[in-house]
C-alpha cells in the first residue's frame, strides 16, 4: 500500500488531477478502458510511443488534423495561382516565350509545390494547435517519476474536473486497477 | 491481422536484434549523445571539417573572384557547379523515400534508418541549394527568385523552368525539415527528461516543445505523420522531376526528352540510397548500433539498388533507342558523341558503376557483406555523379553549331569546390550523429512486440482492439 505522498486527500489545494502508473502498455490500455467504462471521461495515458487500440479505449473521434491539410493546400493552390497571375499578368505583364500572360499551365509545377508546401504547414502547425504546443510547462510534469514516460514509464492522469473524480476515492481506485506511485497533482 | 500473426511466428527475420527492451534501447541511443564523444568522432570530424572549411574558402573565393576561376565557358555554361547540384539534390531523395514511401507501404524496417536518413536528406538539399547559389555568379541577386513586392516592379518569370526550381527546392528542404522535426519532437523529449545538467534540460526543454507523450497528442501526431508522409511522397516525385525540367523543357539535344523526370527520379532514389549504405556501414558499428541497423536492413536497401539499377538500366537504354528510332541527326549525334566522343570514358564510368556493377547484389553475399556493400555503393556514388556530369557536358559540349563546340575541362577551383561540399555534407552528419538521437527511439520501441497490446499475453477479449 502506497502513502499518498506530496499532498493528503484531507488537504485543500487546486488539484490538477491524478497520477498512477502502469507496469506496460497492456496494462495502462486495460485501465483506462476500465476507467472509461466506470464513466470517467477526462482521461489522458502517457507512453513513449503510441499505443495501438488506445484512441478508442479513450474514446477519442478522428483526428481533426486532415482537415486542417486540406484548408492548407486549398490555400496555397490558390494563394500560388492568384500570386503568379497578379504578378505575371498585372503587375509585370512580359510576354516570354510567345505564351500568354496568364498561361496557367505553366503556372502548374509552382501551384503544385506551393499546395504541398501549404498543406505540411496545415498537418505540422495543426497537429501543434491541437495539442496545445508549444507549451513550457504542465501540471503532470510534478509527477515523482514522471520523466520515465518519454523512456519506458507508463502513465495514466485523471482530471480533477471530471465529475466523477473524488480526491478521496480515486487514489484507491487507481491502484485497485494496478496502479503503482498515486499521486495527487496539484495544478 | 493474420498476415500480422504470420510474419511474427515464421515471417522476416526480426526488427531488432539482442535482448532489448524499452529501457535498453533508449540507453543504447541516447548514450551516444550524452556521453563524451569518442576517438573516432573528432578524428572524423577533424578530417571532414577540414574538408568542409576548405569548401567554405573555396566558396568565398569563388563569390570574390567570379565564376571565370571554374572551368566553364560560354559554350558549357553548366558545369561542375550544376551535376553537383543535381547529384546532392538527388541523394536527398532516398531519405525521403524511406521517411514517406516506405512509411506509407507500412514497411517497419525503415524506423531504425529514417532518422539518419532524413538527416541525410536535409543536410544533400542545404548542399545543392550551396551550389546553385555560388553558381549565380552574382550572389547578391539570389533573391530575384523570389516574388518580393519591390521598386523595381519586376518579378520572377514563372514559366521558366528556373523559377520551378526554385519553388521545388525550396518546398522540399521546408518539408523535409519539418517531417524531421516533427519525428524528432518525442526523442527530443526523451533527451530532455534524462538531462542533468540545467542547459540541456533548457536546450531540449525548448527543442521538445512540451511534449509529454499524452495519448491525445499521439492520436493527432500519428495522423499528422501520416499526411507528411503522404504529402512528402508526391512532393519528393515531383522535386526530381522539376529538377530535370531544367533539362528537359529545353531545346538541347539529348535533353529534351520525355523520359527525363521517371529517369531522374529513379536515378535519384538510386544514389541515395547508396549514400544511405556509404554512411550506415561504418556508423552502425561505430556507435554500436548493429543491432538495431541489422544486415536485415541493409540487404533491404540493396534489393532497392538493384530494382533503382535496373530502372536506370532501361532509362539508358530508352534515350539510346529514341535517338536511333528519332530520326533527329542531331540528337543521334550526341549520343554517338556521348559513347565514343572526348567524354565517352565518363560515359563507361557511368554505365559500369551504375547499371554493371550494382547487379552483384543479385547474390546473396555482396548483400549481406557489409565491406563489400560499402564498396559499391561507392562506385554508385562516383557513378551517379558521372551521369549528371554527362548529361551536362557531354550534351552542351557539342550542340547545333559546330563553330561554337568546345571542350570543359574543370579546374583546381572545380574539384576543391565539389570536395568541399562533402565536406560540408559529411560535417554536418557528424555534428547531427553526436547531438541527435540518430535512431527514431519513439519508432523503434513502437515496433518491438512487448509495444503492441495485441501481441501481449493478457489481450482481453473485448474486441475492442480489432480495427
Amino acid at each position: 500500500m502506497s502513502t499518498i505522498p506530496a499532498l493528503g486527500p484531507d488537504r485543500v489545494g487546486p488539484l490538477y488531477g491524478a497520477l498512477a502508473r502502469f507496469a506496460g502498455p497492456v496494462e495502462l490500455l486495460d485501465a483506462v478502458r476500465r476507467l472509461h467504462a466506470l464513466g470517467y471521461h477526462r482521461l489522458d495515458a502517457y507512453s513513449p510511443f503510441p499505443i495501438h487500440g488506445m484512441d478508442q479505449a479513450l474514446g477519442l473521434k478522428r483526428s481533426k488534423v486532415p482537415v486542417l491539410v486540406l484548408a492548407g493546400g486549398l490555400f496555397g493552390a490558390a494563394f500560388a495561382q492568384t500570386l503568379q497571375w497578379y504578378q505575371s499578368a498585372i503587375a509585370y505583364p512580359l510576354i516570354t516565350a510567345g505564351k500568354p500572360l496568364n498561361s496557367t499551365e505553366a503556372f502548374v509545377p509552382i501551384t503544385f509545390e506551393t499546395t504541398i508546401l501549404y498543406a505540411a504547414f496545415g498537418a505540422v502547425f495543426g497537429m501543434l494547435a491541437l495539442n496545445g504546443l508549444p507549451r513550457l510547462y504542465h501540471p503532470v510534469f510534478r509527477g515523482k517519476s514522471f520523466a520515465r514516460a518519454s523512456t519506458d514509464g507508463f502513465f495514466l492522469s485523471v482530471e480533477a474536473r471530471d465529475p466523477l473524480f473524488d480526491r478521496r476515492e480515486i487514489v484507491a481506485l487507481l491502484e485497485a486497477l494496478g496502479g503503482t506511485e498515486v499521486e495527487l497533482i496539484e495544478r | 491481422m493474420s498476415i500480422q500473426a504470420e510474419s511474427v511466428t515464421n515471417g522476416p527475420p526480426p526488427l531488432i536484434e539482442g535482448d532489448h527492451d524499452f529501457c535498453s534501447l533508449t540507453e543504447l541511443v541516447c548514450g551516444l549523445v550524452e556521453q563524451p564523444a569518442r576517438a573516432w568522432w573528432w578524428i572524423a570530424l577533424a578530417i571532414c571539417g577540414t574538408f568542409g572549411v576548405l569548401g567554405a574558402v573555396m566558396t568565398v573565393y569563388v563569390i570574390l573572384m567570379g565564376l571565370g576561376v571554374w572551368g566553364m565557358n560560354q559554350t558549357v555554361g553548366w558545369g561542375f557547379p550544376i551535376a553537383t547540384f543535381v547529384f546532392w539534390i538527388g541523394i536527398g531523395h532516398a531519405g525521403t523515400l524511406i521517411s514517406a514511401i516506405l512509411y506509407l507501404f507500412r514497411q517497419k524496417w525503415r524506423s531504425s534508418l529514417n532518422r539518419a536518413a532524413e538527416a541525410m536528406t536535409l543536410f544533400a538539399v542545404v548542399c545543392a541549394g550551396g551550389y546553385v547559389m555560388i553558381h549565380l555568379g552574382r550572389i547578391y541577386t539570389a533573391w530575384f527568385m523570389m516574388p518580393a513586392p519591390t521598386t523595381t516592379a519586376i518579378y520572377p518569370n514563372f514559366r521558366s523552368a528556373l523559377s520551378w526550381d526554385f519553388a521545388a527546392i525550396a518546398t522540399y528542404g521546408t518539408v523535409s525539415l519539418m517531417f524531421w522535426y516533427v519525428g524528432l519532437i518525442p526523442d527530443l523529449a526523451t533527451l530532455r527528461d534524462r538531462a542533468r545538467s540545467r542547459l540541456r534540460q533548457r536546450v531540449f526543454g525548448l527543442l521538445a516543445l512540451g511534449w509529454r507523450g499524452s495519448a491525445r497528442h499521439w492520436h493527432n501526431y500519428e495522423m499528422a505523420y501520416l499526411m507528411l508522409a503522404a504529402l512528402a511522397t508526391p512532393l519528393v516525385v515531383s522535386v526530381h522531376t522539376i529538377v530535370s525540367f531544367d533539362f528537359a523543357t529545353s531545346v538541347i539535344p539529348g535533353w529534351h526528352s520525355t523520359i527525363f523526370p521517371p529517369y531522374f527520379v529513379a536515378g535519384a532514389i538510386f544514389s541515395g540510397l547508396a549514400m544511405v549504405i556509404t554512411l550506415m556501414v561504418p556508423l552502425r558499428v561505430l556507435c554500436g548500433f548493429k543491432g538495431l541497423i541489422t544486415i536485415h536492413h541493409l540487404e533491404n536497401m540493396c534489393k532497392l539498388i538493384i530494382a533503382t539499377s535496373l530502372l536506370i538500366g532501361y532509362a539508358y537504354g530508352v534515350e539510346m533507342f529514341s535517338a536511333w528510332y528519332g530520326g533527329n541527326i542531331y540528337e543521334q549525334y550526341t549520343f554517338r558523341n556521348r559513347v565514343i566522343g572526348p567524354y565517352g570514358w565518363c560515359f563507361g564510368l557511368m554505365i559500369a558503376c551504375n547499371v554493371l556493377i550494382p547487379q552483384l547484389f543479385w547474390f546473396r553475399w555482396f548483400r549481406t557483406t557489409p565491406w563489400a556493400m560499402f564498396v559499391i555503393a561507392i562506385f554508385v556514388n562516383i557513378g551517379m555523379w558521372f551521369e549528371r556530369f554527362v548529361i551536362v557536358a557531354t550534351s552542351l559540349h557539342r550542340d547545333y553549331f559546330p563553330s561554337s563546340w568546345k571542350m570543359f575541362y574543370p579546374t583546381w577551383a572545380d574539384y576543391l569546390q565539389l570536395v568541399g561540399g562533402f565536406g560540408l555534407f559529411s560535417t554536418l552528419f557528424l555534428l547531427f550523429v553526436r547531438f541527435l538521437p540518430m535512431i527514431a527511439l519513439s519508432e523503434v520501441k513502437a515496433s518491438l512486440p512487448a509495444a503492441d497490446p495485441r501481441h501481449a499475453p493478457r489481450v482481453q477479449g473485448d474486441g475492442m482492439e480489432e480495427r
